[in-house]
């Protein structure tokens, strides 16, 4: 069969403010939600320097490792929160840190359980996509984690935290530098 | 690492250095799918130098979660989203547009009941956003942004005006042709895409680092919307179509009903 030859990304800008971040955005459940947890970091350049203009979307399985199919994630206030989505978004603060409030994503199907994490910034020509494994786990039995130099695993994992009371994960992002994140392309992508 | 420069390269410096990128493209191959990967490493682009990886991107088979993404539906977007002339007590300046097409995926299947969001400049090059310092005016009835569901045939359209080219610092006396930013979710997380869609016969394209960033001259293209005189609305608006085609290959929306 032919493929169809893909649209080229681009760089997300300067201005995505205008559109991109919405109120509630990165809450995918209530602060008071009794299993919420925060998932959060620093998105780094190569320099080591926070980045104040990247924007960070989650994706994630519920806390059973069901994939959400509930829509709604644009319209979480009030009554219009239907349910877990999945999904989240949320903006660097001038110092480059992005924060979520979510739920521990459970396992699929016996797999090590990730936050799928795409970053988008001004000086970024194309949207990256990479994981926030769970901090537990043999390393050598996730497919990817097996796969990857020693020496930047870590990059894969997320730090546990317990500040505030509150379980956490920590996820800091370096686009470049020494501890340059693992940044993944899918197999069948046509890009 | 090498200090930057300290003087502020000029606009024949980065053509300069857009056209020897270029030239060894074509020299080196310009073979297909020898630039699948796109550049993330495109140095007349300078806020790009601190900001690409500089590992090969890790290439792995999605896992199941990756090979769906979140779902949107008619509670995220209201229709009126899809105007972006409306909301405000009058109209917009400019020149007012139709933007329609078709979200697809590589086998050309249509992308239905997804979201797309876009944003721009008003008709005098200025983004309604605080660090947007573009001494023209901002539009007191133009925000910029809007969004809408695709059909089920993949279709999206948007009523705006046409945004006007815009200076910005990456060089001296840089500026970017006319555009409209474009964000799209797929059927699969590794489908997401975000981009700039851009009008025909823009004198500023060979000038423009973000564009050229694309090396491969057929890859530009399609970035390119397309004059249609057919969606073209007599004493209304002029039109403009340009579809979209997403990596791999995505589920289709039926697949993905359960619960």
């Amino acid at each position: 069969m032919t493929e169809l030859a893909c649209t080229p990304g681009q760089t997300v800008g300067p201005f995505f403010a205008l559109a991109l971040p919405y109120p509630g955005g990165s809450g995918l459940v209530c602060d008071t939600h009794p299993e919420a947890v925060r998932l959060h970091g620093t998105v780094c350049d190569g320099a080591g320097n926070g980045v104040p203009d990247a924007l960070v979307e989650l994706w994630q399985p519920d806390g059973a490792g069901r994939i959400p199919r509930v829509a709604g994630s644009l319209r979480r206030d009030g009554a219009m929160f239907a349910g877990f989505t999945g999904f989240g978004r949320a903006a660097t603060d001038a110092d480059g840190h992005y924060g979520f409030t979510t739920v521990t994503p459970g396992s699929v199907a016996g797999g090590r359980p990730f936050f799928a994490i795409t970053v988008l910034a001004r000086g970024l020509l194309n949207r990256l996509f990479t994981r926030a494994y769970l901090p537990d786990g043999d390393p050598d039995a996730d497919p990817l984690l097996a796969t990857v130099d020693a020496g930047r695993r870590a990059t894969l994992v997320c730090v546990a935290e317990s500040a505030s009371g509150r379980p956490g994960y920590r996820f800091d992002i370096h686009l470049q530098g020494p501890n340059e994140t693992v940044f993944l392309t899918y197999r069948g992508d046509g890009r | 690492m090498k200090a930057a420069p300290e003087r502020v390269a000029s606009q024949r410096d980065i053509t300069a250095e857009i056209a020897a990128l270029a030239a060894e493209y074509q020299r080196t191959g310009g073979v297909a799918g020898q630039e699948a990967q796109l550049r993330l490493d495109y140095p007349p682009y300078r806020s790009s130098a601190l900001r690409h990886p500089k590992h090969p991107l890790l290439s792995v088979d999605p896992a199941e979660v990756e090979r769906w993404a979140p779902c949107f539906g008619h509670q995220d977007v209201d229709p009126v989203d899809a105007d972006l002339t409306a909301g405000h007590p009058g109209e917009p300046i400019g020149e007012r547009i139709i933007v329609t097409g078709r979200v697809l995926d590589a086998a050309g299947r249509p992308v239905a009941g997804q979201l797309i969001e876009v944003w721009q400049a008003n008709a005098s090059g200025r983004y309604r956003h605080q660090l947007d310092q573009h001494p023209a005016p901002l539009d007191p009835n133009f925000t910029g942004a809007g969004r809408c569901l695709t059909g089920p045939d993949g279709t999206y359209r948007f009523l705006t005006v046409k945004p006007g080219p815009y200076p910005w610092r990456n060089h001296h006396n840089a500026w970017r042709p006319a555009h409209i930013h474009f964000s799209v979710f797929g059927t699969a997380f590794t489908q997401r895409l975000v981009t700039q869609m851009y009008f025909p016969g823009d004198p500023l394209f060979e000038l423009d680092p973000i564009f050229q960033s694309i090396i491969d001259p057929a890859a530009r293209q399609r970035l390119i919307a397309r004059y249609d005189h057919d969606l073209t609305e007599p004493e209304y608006a002029t039109g403009y179509r340009w579809d979209i085609v997403l990596s791999g290959r995505g589920r289709t929306w039926t697949e993905g009903q359960h619960d």
